[in-house]
């Protein structure tokens, strides 16, 4: 196990499951953002302000956390500008045909056990997983 | 206007746990998809981490006849585990796989000023838009898919 980071790992998560159960409790909404983007596609209205700051929020407190922890760490991307607009592409495809992602289907949809939201999560996991498998360790080069 | 100053907070919120976690560095999430490397198992934490919370918090909240703020919840409608369900979550997660980035993390992830960020985002609008041209399920009226 390289570079397990657990406590900062867990307070994090934590963090993002307290933001998720405020914006359930007050506005009624589910934190998947690939939901909350998508509304944006073709808003209704009353729809698009809360979303666009929702977004806006996930930025600023990034860099909020960027400044107040001195910039910790880099991110760094291992990919091909094609692997990246296709990843992207896959991202917003498949979140919008099976309903949600990481955040929508895992954290809130096991939040409230629903059914479907575990089956996506361990679907969208395995895959993931077997993604990672075939670049990393079949591909050749 | 308090639901949208919650808004605004929530999603700070949530992006200031997205990168104290790292889940905004894609590197570090593909080191948790890399079952067969190096594997770093954070992001199992930190799904952990947060659906304790929200395990404890979601019931409850959901058995209220309204939200605080919000006239209604707008919580999904849709109960069948179908062939969309599952072929989009799969899609989904090999895109995942492909970067180590899904569509919070991206967001977050522009906080870091790298232009693959945006790039991936824009990637992810168009694949969201394609989406939408394939035929959608009929749904009772007062229904909300996420």
């Amino acid at each position: 196990m390289e570079n397990f980071t657990p406590y900062s790992a867990l307070a994090g998560g934590v963090l993002i499951g307290l933001a998720a159960s405020v914006l359930l409790i007050a506005n009624g909404r589910i934190a998947g953002i690939s939901g909350v983007m998508g509304g944006l596609l073709a808003p209704a209205k009353g729809e698009v302000a809360w979303r666009v700051l929702f977004l806006a929020g996930l930025v600023a407190g990034a860099l909020l956390y960027r400044w107040t922890a001195g910039d910790p760490y880099a991110i760094r991307f291992d990919a091909s500008w094609p692997m990246i607009v296709a990843g992207g592409l896959l991202v917003g495809f498949g979140t919008r045909v099976g309903g949600g992602c990481t955040s929508g289907h895992g954290v809130c949809g096991m939040g409230r056990l629903s059914p479907r939201s575990l089956v996506a999560t361990c679907v969208f996991m395995a895959t993931g997983g077997l993604t990672v498998f075939d670049v990393r360790h079949l591909a050749a080069g | 206007m308090a639901g949208l100053i919650i808004a605004l907070a929530s999603g700070t919120v949530f992006g200031a746990g997205l990168a104290l976690s790292q889940m905004a560095n894609p590197a570090k999430v593909l080191a948790f998809l890399d079952v067969a490397g190096n594997w770093d198992p954070s992001l199992a934490l930190v799904m952990g981490g947060a659906i304790a919370v929200t395990l404890v918090a979601f019931r409850p909240t959901l058995k209220r006849a309204r939200p605080l703020v919000a006239a209604r919840f707008f919580v999904p409608a849709l109960k069948e585990i179908d062939a969309r369900l599952v072929g989009g979550s799969a899609l989904f997660g090999a895109g995942w796989g492909l970067i180590g980035l899904c569509p919070g993390p991206a967001f977050a992830s522009l906080a870091f000023g790298m232009r693959e960020s945006l790039v991936f985002i824009a990637a992810m609008v168009a694949g969201a838009a394609l989406a939408r041209l394939l035929p959608r399920k009929p749904l009772p009226e007062d229904a909300y898919a996420a």
